[in-house]
């Protein structure tokens, strides 16, 4: 039934209450099969619901293949292979410096702003195959398809609309009606537009530190990205505006696959389905988020997550 | 106490620059006074005719004023489109070790003797323009404008490009993200985002293109001639006290007097470019 690939790649068929936690974690030293799937053929990832331990199957959105990346001479990233599962919340964890921001910002190519750095192997995005790690494949193009949130709330210096609006004219949208028409629809996708429909022409530096990261998310939501990448996107704001970002990226599941690095493990374990622990750029153990939380595979994740270190 | 002796010290450098302030106006103010019991104020603002050395002396401003403004303007159509385009080079596209070697040669061209640049003008850039424009005369404001502006450009550059680089990277990374280019990130996010400093940097320009003296003292004409159009000779504020002070007029006359008058008019207009760059300079800071 199965092959020897990785779980990222094959379909398993649904099954009720067999699969151990060993079966669908995923290892490094497991081997890849050289060769992708045809186009238009996203692989599957098994996942089990609550507690009946009912499986379905989950396409894969992007699978991280063998990946690592380097800094000059240093290997930041070790040989990462990860599904991450298409409409579905994957957090990154793990002790600082472990390379988890280094990991996800390979997803948008931020590390081509660098000089010196190289990446090996792939992050195959679905469903047609894309490497966005290729050495052939444009940066500014990947962009366009992979939104990012950042630490710090980021706005540009301009009005509240043209914030929105910047991914979308720099599409090449002109039309005012449709300008108008998607930064409403973005707005209210950020939960932000009752809060701000009625000074859209106001700085958007202006607005409060959790308004401003909800812009950020609308900003990234406007140009429709097919993964949204979250780099610790509470760690500068209070506790209530931290409970609105996490309230929308459960929302945001249903519509966009959503990758989310951060430092705080309730965090990690209220919004995500998938967790994957990194620690010294390998990543360790790759699961559910509940079985992650509840019942570890591996010693260093468990010292972890009760607090030992990190 | 010696903490007491170190800030009395201190006070005393900076009253040394207050007081030397107040030492110029004062005296400017105290000689244009003697000028202006010769010479109604009127007459000093609205006049268009600067004579002081003639039989029949006019002292009407307004041709010095029109001089200084043109090769001002001249100046500021070279310097702020160029410096602002080296600043966006440097800052956004040049790698870094380039911008460390090409930032101090271009800031030692501002170490350059402005005589220098004067006689660059007449010699090289007027008889280039009479290459093109072959009407133009020997003397004129456009040449010594375009050369007040390569003078200055390396201040506008070398401030914008201090303001841009002030612009967080988190910013920049925003840009990038949503997939913009370097050249979109520059003109749509970094130049919104440095405007305060920049404003700063094209006033302190205009404020050195209204001062500058040799330039326009050599090859602008020293003709005071009461026009906008650049290809006319003329002369400017500067030029004209540059003249005075070089001993055509006997000291304690009327004419010698007007140099102070021409002078705070100099100063009020500098004056007024710094509260409009300062006030500019509030109004887009952005707090980041």
């Amino acid at each position: 039934m199965m092959d020897s690939s990785t779980m990222a790649r094959a379909q398993l068929p649904p099954q009720v209450g067999e699969r151990s936690g060993e079966e669908h974690s995923l290892r490094n030293d497991q081997p890849v099969p050289a060769g992708t799937p045809e186009r238009g053929e996203s692989p599957k990832i098994s996942v089990t619901v609550g507690d009946t331990r009912k499986v379905r199957t989950l396409e894969v959105k992007a699978a991280v293949e063998n990946l690592s990346f380097y800094y000059g001479q240093h290997r930041a990233l070790k040989n990462l292979t990860i599904p991450i599962a298409d409409k579905q919340v994957t957090a990154l964890i793990g002790p600082s410096g472990c390379g988890k921001s280094t990991f996800l910002r390979c997803f948008n190519r931020m590390h081509d702003l660098q000089p010196d750095t190289r990446y090996e192997g792939s992050i195959t995005l679905h469903p047609d195959n894309l490497n966005l790690v290729g050495e052939h494949v444009d940066p500014i193009e990947v962009r366009m398809r992979i939104g990012m949130v950042f630490q710090k709330p980021n706005p540009f210096p301009k009005s509240v609309f043209e914030n929105v609006a910047y991914g979308l004219r720099l599409r090449g949208v002109r039309n005012r009606a449709t300008l108008a028409e998607e930064v409403e629809k973005a707005l209210r996708g950020a939960a932000l537009w009752d809060e701000v429909k009625d000074r859209l022409q106001d700085s958007a530096l202006a607005l409060s530190g959790g308004q401003m990261q909800r812009l950020c998310i609308a900003r990234a939501l406007a140009t429709t990205p097919e993964i949204l990448l979250f780099d610790e996107p509470t760690s500068a704001l209070d506790p209530i505006a931290t409970a609105k970002i996490e309230e929308l990226i459960s929302t945001l599941r249903d519509q966009v696959t959503v990758l989310i690095v951060t430092h705080n493990m309730q965090q990690a374990a209220r919004v995500s389905d998938y967790t994957a622990f990194m620690y010294l750029g390998e990543l360790i153990e790759f699961d559910e988020a509940a079985k992650i939380f509840t019942n570890p595979g591996k010693k260093a994740t468990e010292d972890y997550i009760t607090g030992r270190y990190g | 106490m010696r903490d007491r002796a170190v800030e009395l010290l201190l006070l005393a450098a900076g009253l040394v620059a207050v007081f030397t302030t107040l030492a110029i106006v004062a005296i400017l103010l105290i000689e244009s006074s003697a000028f202006f019991e010769h010479v109604s104020i009127v007459e000093f603002l609205t006049g268009t005719m600067w004579t002081p050395l003639f039989a029949d002396a006019r002292y009407g401003i307004l041709p010095l004023v029109a001089g200084t403004l043109t090769t001002t303007i001249v100046a500021l159509l070279v310097a702020v489109p160029l410096g602002t385009l080296i600043a966006i080079y440097l800052s956004e596209f040049a790698p870094s070790r380039l911008r460390e070697t090409v930032k101090p040669i271009l800031e030692l061209l501002g170490a350059v003797p402005t005589v220098v640049y004067g006689y660059f003008a007449l010699t090289m850039v007027t008889p280039a323009l009479q290459w093109l424009m072959p009407d133009l005369p020997g003397f004129n404001m456009l040449s010594a404008g375009l050369v007040i502006g390569l003078m200055i450009v390396p201040y506008v550059s070398s401030l914008s490009e201090d303001a841009m680089r002030a612009v967080p990277r988190y910013m920049r990374e925003g840009s990038y993200a949503m997939g913009a280019t370097r050249l979109q990130t520059a003109l749509h996010v970094v130049v919104p985002g440095a405007f305060s400093g920049l404003a700063a940097a094209f006033i302190l320009g205009i404020s050195r293109a209204v001062g500058e003296t040799m330039v326009v003292a050599i090859a602008a004409g020293m003709q005071p001639n009461f026009t906008f159009d650049p290809t006319q000779p003329a002369a400017t504020i500067t030029a004209y006290i540059v003249q005075v002070s070089l001993g055509d007029l006997p000291h304690g006359s009327v004419g010698y007097q007007s140099i102070f008058a021409a002078g705070l008019v100099l100063m009020i207009m500098t004056l007024v470019f710094n509260v409009i760059g300062f006030s500019l300079t509030r109004r887009f800071r952005e707090a980041y």
